[in-house]
């Protein structure tokens, strides 16, 4: 990314259609319960969604965004999620990642289950989407330094 | 290549019906007259976790860790762009 030059068509139409993208993201995400779909799939959809404006508008409006340091730390929470989901299930005396230990009270095990598969569900897809998100940053940064 | 394709179309013919419950993979005992371990899957999916969806089952429930194991995959993916392509100042100066 030597030259940038702006172009208002393309930041219109990459704003128009980022939302759309991120929204369908976490619904791949939430619904892949009933539907084709989880947390690889959907994190992927919310990747694309914010590199779509960090390779129309370039560097300075992608800060205002998500910011470049910001991706690792997000990606470390979304492996963190899904770690300590399954370390508190065998804190608590079942398994490793046996969901029916889960200290959510009021609820069946086969619903401790239903929720455990959400939540690492989201830790995929925020590690997901943080990662896709750090290796562009990774690459386009290499090349300016290079 | 039109050989090929022959080959696969003919190949193709012998295929079972898609979703017929007298399918080799669908029956519970297999031809050597042993379980079918993905048997266990297809009935109980639904009772254990209330999940409609048999795969996100499969992946997130019963092969868990293996999941786990993809993520950090993906996960060491990034950090080694973290450690290969980006280029510090110091290491600029270095190579000068």
């Amino acid at each position: 990314m030597r030259r940038q030059f702006d172009s208002p068509i393309v930041i219109l139409g990459s704003r128009l259609l980022s939302p759309y993208i991120m929204v369908f993201g976490w619904y791949v995400i939430f619904h892949g319960h009933y539907s084709p779909g989880g947390g690889f799939q959907g994190g992927a959809l919310l990747a694309a969604s914010i590199l779509l404006i960090r390779v129309a508008g370039g560097r300075r409006i992608s800060r205002l965004q998500i910011q470049e340091f910001a991706t690792t730390p997000l990606a470390v929470i979304g492996v963190v999620i899904y770690f300590a989901t399954g370390l508190v299930s065998m804190a608590m005396g079942g398994y490793f990642l046996d969901y029916e230990m889960l200290p959510i009270p009021g609820l069946d095990p086969a619903w401790l289950r239903y929720y455990g598969i959400l939540i690492i569900e989201i830790g995929i897809g925020l590690a997901v989407m943080a990662i896709l998100i750090m290796i562009y940053d990774n690459m386009v940064r290499g090349e300016d330094y290079a | 290549m039109i050989l090929f394709a022959g080959v696969l179309i003919y190949a193709a013919n012998d295929l079972p019906y898609r979703g017929d419950p007298d399918n080799l993979m669908h029956v519970e005992k297999s031809v050597t007259n042993t379980q079918v371990k993905g048997n266990y899957f297809v009935q109980n999916a639904y009772r254990d976790a209330r999940t409609p969806n048999m795969v996100t089952v499969v992946l997130g429930d019963y092969r868990s860790i293996d999941t786990f194991g993809e993520q950090v995959v993906i996960y060491t993916a990034g950090l080694i762009t973290l450690l290969v392509l980006r280029r510090t100042r110091k290491i600029r100066r270095a190579l000068k």
